[in-house]
């Protein structure tokens, strides 16, 4: 039998005092773990890359926002930009890939982001090394879609499903009269994708409502190009060839009665973001077009991460140390506990402990036993709370998933995590001591003889 | 020689630090394996003087000699050694551990010694007390008589020279009184163990061949004359 047995049979016999005292540290490690699981996620989520694009360019404005709505699909979009910039993107030398996304409306069912892209953004990994699993066929037609994991889950859609979406989010509450068309479901991918409808930017434009009005198109074109008027005076003329279509189509439809549909041109088009992909042999690429389109245009580039890295590490950064210092608290307030009740137990096993000595026993031996219970409970306590805390955030993994869009791992161990055992064992030596050295500190002539 | 006791001197301070003398004994000896009853009146220093023996306390002044060692002349760790490996102690109060089996109990003596864990010694301690079939009760699950007879086995552990035994039958019935008499006696016997029983009982007394009064070889006062002197 060596000291920690003894130490086992000990608490055993305090089964009840020992239980509450070590699930009260199990209590504390739990809630650290499910933080520090969460924040993980958040962690992973938003500050690692999670996108495998190098820019997003987007109109002036928050570069939060233009992240968190591009990326996240959690935030509106800032504004538009001219579909011709799209065009001037992917002529220059240094991009290798550049997708535009256009957002702005939901499905009415659910809720879920809408956006208009090209095939080249399934054709990309989503993120660096993983390419899109799709299920079903190309989009071909206008009102054809591509729906993420989630949203055929929560739904209850799957190819051939077809549905409405609602104009500029579900607060509008003006449904578009199209009926889309499911023809391909993604695989999950863990990212905001899981959680969006994916149209053919074309259909976007074809959806009725979503040209707008000349004059406002010609306002902005004139703003955006301000600083270039070659490119400026290419867009005017297409403008005003459609301004002199539209007139003259709707002379005819008055004459004739009818409708006919013409093509819209690039310069009355606009995309909400563009996803940039800069050559990968040249890194300052990205850090160049940055530069140049923060003194040009009214746009802007951002790095994916940075401004959510920022938020990450300095807001939520500070939110998750106070929550993992405030179950630090906790665990020590249970690391108190045990100091009570081991203590108080001192005065009960006195005699306990005479026997002990008298059978040969040495201080050093008695006082190891006292540190070996309160080790025991502190490191035991920890580990059953380590595991609840996990098996909780394997449980709940799925609803925050749904929630949330975070990718949960519930068995990721936080570097935290590593430090907490060593933490609990100093614990364990700091709440046994005191008791420890009462055992050490026993007269064994009066303890046998109480 | 297994026990020698020489000019040993006891006191005790009180609060107001008055010195008590508990033990003046000039000489006082035991041969190996010899069984000795010592007998007195309560409060005379018996349990004080088997704290002695064991190394529980040290005398203020003498020698302490346990099978040719001078125990009070050594450390308290080297006394608790000693006492682990050398010395097998049986209380009037059994003293069993309530949280480890009758086995556990006998295994736990043999914890401290230094020597490691004999579990078939331990097992075999317990068939020749009877209690074969009882190995893993806990001590509340064992009659009285029982429970001092896992002590017995407990203080043998360790395969001690030297068995110190505080009025073992006091707290047994009548009809184990016997049997555990027999089974300190025989078994010490056996394994040529020297013992020494403190008892009140003049019938267990009456079976030793040597019998000695602590107020026939004690006298407390002579821890006053050499103060004084």
């Amino acid at each position: 039998m060596n000291l920690i047995s003894i130490a086992w049979k000990s608490l055993k016999q305090r089964r009840l005092a020992s239980c509450l005292t070590a699930f009260s540290i199990a209590l504390g490690v739990m809630l650290m773990v499910l933080v520090l699981v969460m924040f993980g996620a958040v962690d992973s989520a938003f500050t690692q890359r999670s996108i495998a694009y190098d820019l997003i360019v987007g109109p002036k404005g928050s570069d939060l926002q233009l992240v968190l709505s591009a990326v996240y699909r959690m935030q509106p979009p800032i504004e538009n930009l001219p579909y011709l910039y799209l065009e001037q993107m992917k002529n220059d030398r240094r991009v290798i890939s550049a997708v535009p996304l256009a957002f702005g409306d939901v499905t009415q069912e659910g809720s879920f982001p809408i956006i208009g892209t090209t095939p080249e953004y399934f054709e990309n990994d989503y993120m660096p090394g993983r390419a899109f699993k799709i299920r079903g066929t190309r989009v071909n037609g206008l009102l054809d879609t591509i729906i993420g994991y989630e949203v055929a889950r929560k739904n209850g859609w799957d190819i051939g499903s077809s549905f409405t979406i609602v104009h500029g989010g579900a607060e509008s509450g003006h449904v578009h009269d199209e009926k889309f068309v499911v023809v391909a479901v993604l695989a999950p991918t863990g990212t905001a994708n899981d959680r969006t409808v994916f149209l053919n930017l074309e259909g976007f434009y074809a959806i009725a409502g979503h040209s707008k009005p000349v004059a406002e198109v010609e306002k902005r074109l004139r703003d955006f190009y301000a600083a270039d008027p070659e490119r400026l005076a290419a867009a005017m003329t297409q403008i005003e060839a459609f301004r002199k279509a539209e007139t003259e189509e709707a002379g005819a439809a008055h004459n004739h009665a009818h409708h006919h549909h013409h093509e819209t041109p690039d310069a009355m088009k606009e995309v909400t973001a563009i996803l940039i992909k800069t050559r990968p042999e040249a890194p300052f690429d990205s850090l160049s077009l940055t530069s140049q389109l923060q003194t040009g245009y009214q746009a802007m580039a951002v790095n994916p991460v940075r401004p959510i890295q920022k938020l990450v590490t300095g807001l939520l950064g500070n939110i998750q140390k106070a929550l993992v210092a405030l179950t630090g608290i906790i665990i020590l307030v249970s690391g108190v506990g045990i100091f009570v009740s081991i203590y108080n137990s001192m005065a009960d096993r006195r005699r306990e402990i005479g026997i002990m000595r008298a059978l040969g026993a040495r201080r050093m031996h008695v006082f190891g036993i006292v540190l070996s219970e309160s080790t025991l409970l502190c490191v035991g306590g920890g580990l059953l709370g380590w595991f609840i805390g996990h098996s909780l955030a394997v449980i709940a993994a799925p609803w925050l998933i749904e929630k949330t869009g975070l990718l949960i791992n519930p068995w990721a161990v936080n570097p935290w995590e590593a430090t907490l055992f060593p933490i609990l064992v100093g614990l364990a030596a700091l709440v046994g001591f005191l008791p420890a050295m009462t055992a050490y500190r026993t007269n064994v002539a009066d303890a046998l003889s109480s | 020689m297994s026990l020698l006791l020489e000019r040993i001197r006891k006191s005790y301070r009180e609060p107001g630090g008055n010195r008590i003398p508990v033990l003046g004994i000039q000489r006082f000896a035991m041969n190996q394996g010899e069984q000795v009853a010592l007998i007195g009146a309560s409060g005379g220093g018996k349990t004080t003087l088997l704290n002695i023996i064991s190394g529980i306390l040290t005398p203020d002044s003498g020698r302490v000699v346990v099978d040719g060692s001078d125990i009070a002349a050594k450390q308290e760790v080297v006394r608790d050694r000693f006492r682990a490996a050398k010395i097998g102690i049986v209380f009037q109060t059994f003293n069993l551990l309530p949280a480890f089996s009758a086995l556990e109990n006998v295994l736990l003596g043999m914890s401290f010694s230094g020597r490691g864990v004999d579990r078939a010694f331990a097992k075999q301690l317990l068939e020749r007390v009877g209690l074969g079939h009882r190995l893993h009760h806990s001590p509340q699950k064992l009659s009285v008589g029982e429970q001092q007879r896992v002590a017995v086995a407990r203080s043998l552990a360790n395969k001690p020279v030297l068995l110190l035994a505080d009025e073992p039958t006091a707290n047994v019935d009548l009809a184990n009184q016997q049997l555990i008499l027999d089974l300190i006696r025989d078994t010490c016997r056996d394994h040529n163990v020297t013992l020494l029983m403190v008892t009140h009982s003049s019938d267990v007394a009456g079976t030793f061949a040597r019998v000695e009064n602590l107020k026939d070889f004690n006298r407390p006062e002579l821890c006053l004359q050499e103060q004084s002197v």
